[in-house]
């Protein structure tokens, strides 16, 4: 209670007072000075370990001020002392919600360093999974968003049809999050026989479930109430604060890189781009939503024109070769050896390699020096810019909202503090 | 960890392609702005090297000029060369979404040497170049907010210089006596190891009658 004084105040409009104060009765006006509020790090709500100091007048955001770096694990300075193939499983860590997108970019900076291309059928399942990553991190981030506002359901649904879409990682992979699967040269192995049939199983359902999750908030009162004209950024602002993906494209900027950019076989696939005019949390919102519209086109696409061919590239200095070979020949078990142990060397060079992740631009600044390590590994992270200017979209806010900014900026914190 | 006085230095001095539109931009900006060391193309991206007085007018004429309009800076980082006089490049990755092309702007500097900061062209740098210097401890003038920002509060020195440790000096353990969590000297079991993967051939020039093949591999190495 040390913040709130008492005092007697005489300016005070005859119509705030109560009805039986006629004349010399006491008035006491409570007056709550500005206070810091400290968000976190171990608020639900906060979507990991942001601390995130506000300074408030009453209930209303004066600043806001982000503390990052709790979750710092020193990613790039490890990845210096790594070999490339063990630099990789990295990059699942960084934004474990969306972690093949993120190896995609690593497996790209590489392979452009290395002079060499994924073949085709490896660069359709890329796109195919970076598209699934993109509905499986949309679903994390709406629907968390929702639960920040109060909206239990889609929490609750999206779980179910999360765990599907993990089953075909597990498929592909061998691991539910963590997947090393997109790898310099390719792919780390060929798709089980029948995932492509589940695949377009769940694309013809899913539509449906992306109408039930709609049913839900879109046009839900409450949910426009708690985002509608909150967290506007104009189309200047976003530029400047360096925004990328959904809230860029939210702010009325028509920039994807799958569309400017293309990478892997985005130019062999057909989607629209969504582009909001607002720039408020509803905006944000209803590109993801579109977005996975969008990403299930991809997805049967991709299913129509993959073909059976190799996964990798073939030059076994760069991609172990298949088992059965290292049990008959000495020098596909000298390759392996040799991969698993030296790794590979990359020459001297360097490349800011870039893609567009659910988040938005995720790229890697690769310097390499010939050896077998990165020289140097910057990792650029979509949420570190978005993070940045929640002072400048928060400010003159209710509290309140401050939280469904945060929701609607889709902040991970592996790949903020690295 | 490659010997450091081994590493090929990575600067390629001159364009080796120039074409399309970011050749023309390279072309233009080396023959008409002042102050650029090289303007190139690298793998395909467009590099600018530049010096620390010319980069804030550089910065602005790559943002305000509509020739470039890189209306986004989408990152600041810095690179370690220890052996080098300068031992760092900051390296700005700037974004145009109008002409859809990047351009690479890099500058050097030293431990004491500041870097005219570009926080007033985008307001996103004020976090990237508190990242610079908190992890390279590269000084950033008219910054008024040079704090550590991914490292802990009081941490000390800049952990991706190259001469840091990989397990840094200090490591946190729980004291019993203190009943709070607190810093130590770090302790290992197993020291760190660190694979020497060079082939221990190419120390030897020559082997006998294989000249050829001997200077073949560092033609190869040298061009990468």
């Amino acid at each position: 209670m040390s913040d709130v004084t008492l005092r007697s105040d005489t300016d005070i409009p005859d119509s705030m007072l109560p009805e039986d104060s006629d004349g010399e009765v006491k008035r006491h006006v409570v007056e709550i000075d500005s206070h810091a509020l400290n968000f976190g790090p171990q608020h639900p709500s906060a979507h990991g370990v942001l601390r995130l100091v506000l300074e408030m007048e009453g209930e209303v955001v004066a600043r806001a001020i982000p503390h990052v770096g709790l979750l710092h694990r020193g990613t790039e300075k490890l990845i210096e002392y790594k070999t490339y193939p063990k630099a990789l499983p990295y990059f699942d860590r960084l934004d474990y919600v969306s972690p093949m997108c993120e190896e995609q970019a690593f497996a790209l900076a590489v392979e452009k360093l290395l002079n060499i291309e994924a073949p085709e059928r490896a660069r359709w399942i890329r796109v195919m999974f970076a598209e699934i990553t993109r509905i499986l991190n949309h679903i994390l981030n709406l629907t968390s968003f929702g639960l920040d506002c109060g909206a239990l359901t889609p929490a609750l649904w999206g779980y179910e049809e999360r765990e599907k879409l993990i089953e075909f990682y597990e498929a592909a992979s061998g691991a539910r999050f963590h997947a090393n699967y997109v790898r310099p040269g390719g792919v780390a192995r060929d798709l089980p026989a029948g995932l492509e049939e589940r695949i377009a199983d769940w694309a013809r359902t899913f539509p449906k479930w992306i109408d039930d999750l709609e049913s839900l908030l879109t046009s839900n009162r409450i949910w426009k109430q708690r985002t509608v004209g909150i967290g506007v950024f104009t189309t200047e602002q976003a530029l400047a604060w360096g925004f990328s993906g959904p809230c860029l494209r939210a702010s009325g900027v028509p920039w994807d890189l799958r569309r400017s950019q293309p990478y892997d076989n985005y130019d062999k696939v057909e989607f629209n781009v969504p582009v909001g005019r607002q720039g408020d949390c509803y905006d944000r919102y209803l590109i993801r939503v579109a977005e996975m519209r969008e990403s299930v086109k991809i997805i049967n696409q991709c299913l129509e024109q993959i073909r059976p061919g190799p996964i990798k590239v073939r030059d076994h200095k760069i991609t172990p070769p298949p088992r059965r070979e290292m049990k008959r020949s000495m020098e596909a078990l000298i390759h392996h050896f040799k991969l698993f142990t030296e790794g590979y060397h990359v020459p001297p060079g360097a490349t800011y390699t870039v893609t567009e992740t659910p988040k938005g631009e995720f790229g890697v600044y690769l310097v390499a020096d010939g050896s077998n390590r990165p020289y140097r590994c910057k990792i650029r992270p979509t949420g570190f810019s978005h993070l940045q200017a929640i002072d400048e979209m928060s400010r003159r806010h209710m509290l309140a909202d401050a939280v469904a900014i945060i929701g609607s900026l889709d902040l991970v914190f592996g790949e903020i503090d690295r | 960890m490659a010997d450091p006085a081994n590493i090929p230095p990575i600067t390629v001095a001159a364009p080796r392609v120039v074409s399309g539109s970011l050749g023309v931009i390279a072309f233009r900006l080396s023959t008409t702005v002042p102050g650029i060391i090289s303007a190139g193309i690298e793998k395909g991206e467009l590099v600018v090297r530049t010096t620390r007085h010319r980069l804030l007018d550089l910065m602005t004429m790559l943002r305000d000029d509509p020739r470039y309009a890189c209306q986004q800076v989408m990152d600041i980082c810095g690179v370690d060369f220890p052996e080098r006089a300068e031992r760092f490049d900051v390296v700005y990755n700037l974004l145009s979404v109008t002409h859809n092309h990047r351009i690479r702007v890099i500058v050097t500097t030293d431990e004491t040497s500041p870097v005219p900061s570009v926080h007033q062209l985008w307001p996103a740098a004020t976090w990237w170049e508190r990242e610079c210097y908190d992890l390279f401890g590269v000084l950033f003038t008219d910054q008024p907010d040079l704090r550590r920002i991914l490292t802990d509060y009081g941490f000390e020195g800049h952990p991706l210089r190259k001469d840091f440790p990989l397990t840094g000096y200090v490591e946190l353990h729980y004291d019993e006596e203190r009943r709070q969590v607190v810093y130590g000297p770090v302790d290992l079991v197993q020291d760190f190891r660190n694979f020497d993967f060079e082939s221990p051939w190419e120390g030897i020039l020559t082997l006998p009658g294989d000249e050829k093949a001997h200077a073949d591999r560092q033609d190869m190495k040298r061009q990468g």
